[in-house]
């Protein structure tokens, strides 16, 4: 018995937090708000093999599982990275299309404006007849975005129709899912680390503020949140990779207590701040924002529990 | 990751299970009153003569040399058995561990197998009147005498102490020192002269809680635990099996949805009941995974400190969520006495004891994120 992450997926984790490090600062995230494609990053995650992580080593992938996935997709939360990660590396094993981080893929999972799209290079839509569109020959209308490094827009185009099974559209979907929920506990890691840093220099009364109970204990209460969150993400991506029969189930497990917990971190972190956090000016809402967008994305907290409830309440015997 | 279990342990379920199933009393009253304990030191009795009390203590002792998983495996069956409580438990859960790790040979030869049979039953002496949270400034003291020491003061919250037979706590045992200083950990036997014992309800009205008086109590050295002086780092030792998993095992919550399950049974709920009932069986199973998470990491050596905080703040808050629940499902009927009444009035104690959950809030934030002192 063992329950964590294996030794290849710490090594992986760890190699990707020294290159983030230094290829994405929150400069590069702020040059995505201004609507730059964060190319050199991207190109620096290709070198890396991060598009095709979970691509067959055949067609120049690393050919990793769900594991390695969720490892690395918790520390591109942490940095924030910009651009459609998830979606490119849930895309790449289906699609044939460079894992070098020359293409940026992002996905339309239902009607309405597209996350990523104009800074994405590539558009599977899922969301009705399968299509792949090229960015560039589509015809984008960017709309009004809170998060403004994923600058959504409407997108239409013909594009190709690339042959994907129905099992693998849903693998894509359980993926993304969780890729996603991994992200999003990054994002609130990154967000504690911030808070607790300010919170040591910050001071009132004359004394740092994180010194005060009011301060601390909602702290201690958010991340009891994402600290239960992270075996959930682990389990349901064991499942995924071992093809359990429950995994889905596990998959919305992870997903509505990732975007639950990690919203609450954001919160809290934000009022830990005081006014600082209310500003562009300071990095925090740059992930906090992201935190905002993604608890909501493929599937909010409320959606995903309704299908662990169908789910239990079908199948006691699971139990 | 690796979550299959080795032929050994699964053959160790399946000895529990079929042990259990077989063997588990169902309807025991409450184990906090005088003739309900009695009920169950009988089961107590039955658990050990079978060698399923204490399954994680080496072989002499009345154990089993079980390893960590198969002890989650066996508290898993047990409470998906229906088992009841544990009356022993401030005993092998708490204490025991303190034994193995900072008992003389003496010591554990002579306590550990009569705590194991129930024989010598054990409760907790540390809170005072004045000394709850801030255990550190507690003043029931030892003083030296010819080939042991003189105890004097006042215990209180001591669970099930009118049951017991056995006391163990801290005491200042010199008498300049302050704070964490000074103390040391005492054994004591309620039936020494000048032990009085007073019990009094808890909130469900069960004589669940004692106050014990110490008024002259000899003890001979034997008695200390772990060097004098050295009580509160001994104490503390203590408090980590008692926040974590040792006392509160994720199969007592997985069991309890299991029960909330069927409580709701096959009735079309409200969406805010599906609701509830997903989280909860969500969060049942975070505590589970967490656990597994936990005992692996500790086990790679890259075990946190402050980390049975994070646990307990979790199981407490959410026995207490398990059971509004199950009296919100059960509506005009949640008021009459019954198991889930009952059970919802224990759950409001979990974020009480055990060192309340203000203090494991101060240390998740100081040890884990490490946030300063005030």
């Amino acid at each position: 018995m063992y329950f964590g992450l294996p030794d290849d997926a710490l090594t992986l984790r760890d190699g990707l937090r020294e290159v983030l490090t230094t290829a994405c600062t929150p400069a590069v995230i702020r040059a995505a708000w201004d609507g730059d494609s964060s190319v050199a990053l991207w190109k620096t995650l290709g070198s890396f093999g991060l598009p095709g992580l979970l691509a067959s080593e055949s067609t120049g992938g690393l050919g990793l599982d769900e594991l390695s996935f969720v490892a690395a997709l918790e520390e591109a939360g942490w940095h924030g990275v910009p651009g459609p990660l998830v979606e490119t590396l849930v895309s790449t094993p289906v699609l044939d299309l460079p894992l070098d981080g020359s293409a940026r893929i992002a996905v339309k999972r239902h009607p309405g404006p597209v996350p990523w799209a104009c800074t994405s290079t590539h558009v599977l839509d899922t969301s009705n007849d399968l299509r792949l569109l090229d960015v560039t020959q589509a015809a984008l209308t960017p709309v009004d975005t809170v998060d403004r490094a994923r600058q959504l827009a409407d997108v239409s185009g013909d594009g190709s129709a690339p042959s994907l099974s129905s099992e693998q559209l849903a693998l894509l979907e359980l993926r993304g899912t969780l890729g996603t929920a991994a992200f999003l506990l990054g994002l609130a890691r990154r967000q504690v680390d911030l808070t607790v840093a300010y919170v040591k220099e910050r001071k009132q009364f004359g004394v740092p503020i994180g010194t005060f109970q009011a301060v601390k204990h909602p702290l201690a209460d958010a991340i009891v949140g994402t600290e239960f969150a992270w075996p959930a993400a682990l389990r349901a991506a064991h499942s995924l990779a071992t093809g359990d029969p429950q995994a889905a189930l596990h998959v919305s497990m992870a997903k509505a207590l990732a975007s639950e917990a990690s919203y609450r971190v954001s919160r809290v972190c934000l009022q830990a701040h005081g006014a600082m956090g209310y500003t562009v000016e300071y990095d925090l809402h740059l992930f906090a924002k992201r935190t905002w967008a993604l608890a909501k994305d493929w599937g909010t907290a409320e959606q995903h529990r309704a299908i662990v409830a169908r789910e239990i309440v079908r199948g006691r015997t699971a139990l | 990751m690796d979550l299959t279990e080795t032929d050994a342990e699964l053959a160790f379920r399946a000895d529990a299970r079929t042990w259990l199933t077989a063997n588990v009393p169902h309807g025991l009253p409450s184990g906090d009153t005088r003739t309900g304990f009695a009920e169950h030191l009988q089961w107590e009795k039955q658990l050990h003569a079978a060698r399923w009390a204490v399954v994680s203590w080496p072989e002499e002792y009345g154990g089993r040399g079980a390893s960590v998983w198969e002890w989650l495996a066996f508290e898993e069956e047990y409470y998906r058995a229906g088992g009841p409580q544990r009356v022993t438990q401030n005993g092998i859960f708490l204490l025991a561990p303190t034994l193995f790790a900072f008992g003389s040979k003496e010591q554990q030869d002579s306590l550990l197998p009569r705590m194991s049979a129930a024989e010598d039953l054990w409760c907790q002496g540390w809170s005072e009147p004045g000394s709850g949270s801030d255990l550190a400034s507690l003043t029931s003291r030892a003083d030296q005498a010819d080939g042991g020491w003189v105890l004097n003061g006042q215990k209180t919250w001591t669970t099930r102490g009118s049951f017991c037979t056995h006391l163990f706590g801290l005491f200042r045992s010199d008498p300049a020192s302050e704070r964490h200083h000074g103390l040391t950990y005492f054994l004591v036997p309620l039936d020494a002269p000048g032990v009085t014992v007073r019990g009094f309800a808890r909130l469900d009205g069960d004589e669940g809680f004692a106050e014990v008086f110490l008024d002259n109590v000899f003890v001979p050295d034997s008695a200390v635990l772990g060097g004098v002086g050295k009580g509160w780092s001994v104490a503390m030792a203590t408090t980590g099996s008692e926040r974590g998993l040792t006392l509160r095992s994720p199969g007592r919550y997985t069991a309890t949805v299991a029960r909330l399950l069927d409580l709701v049974g096959d009735e079309t709920l409200d969406n805010g009941v599906r609701d509830r009932l997903a989280q909860a069986w969500m969060d049942s199973e975070a505590y589970r995974l967490f656990t597994l998470r936990q005992v692996s990491d500790e086990q790679a050596g890259r075990g946190r400190p402050g980390e049975s905080s994070l646990n307990k703040l979790f199981w407490s808050e959410l026995d207490i969520r398990l059971h509004e629940l199950a009296l919100d499902v059960l509506g005009s009927e949640a008021e009459l006495e019954g198991p889930w009444s009952k059970g919802f009035q224990f759950s409001l104690s979990g974020p009480i004891y055990a060192g309340t959950n203000e203090v494991q809030r101060n240390i998740v934030s100081e040890r884990l994120l490490g946030l300063p002192r005030r």
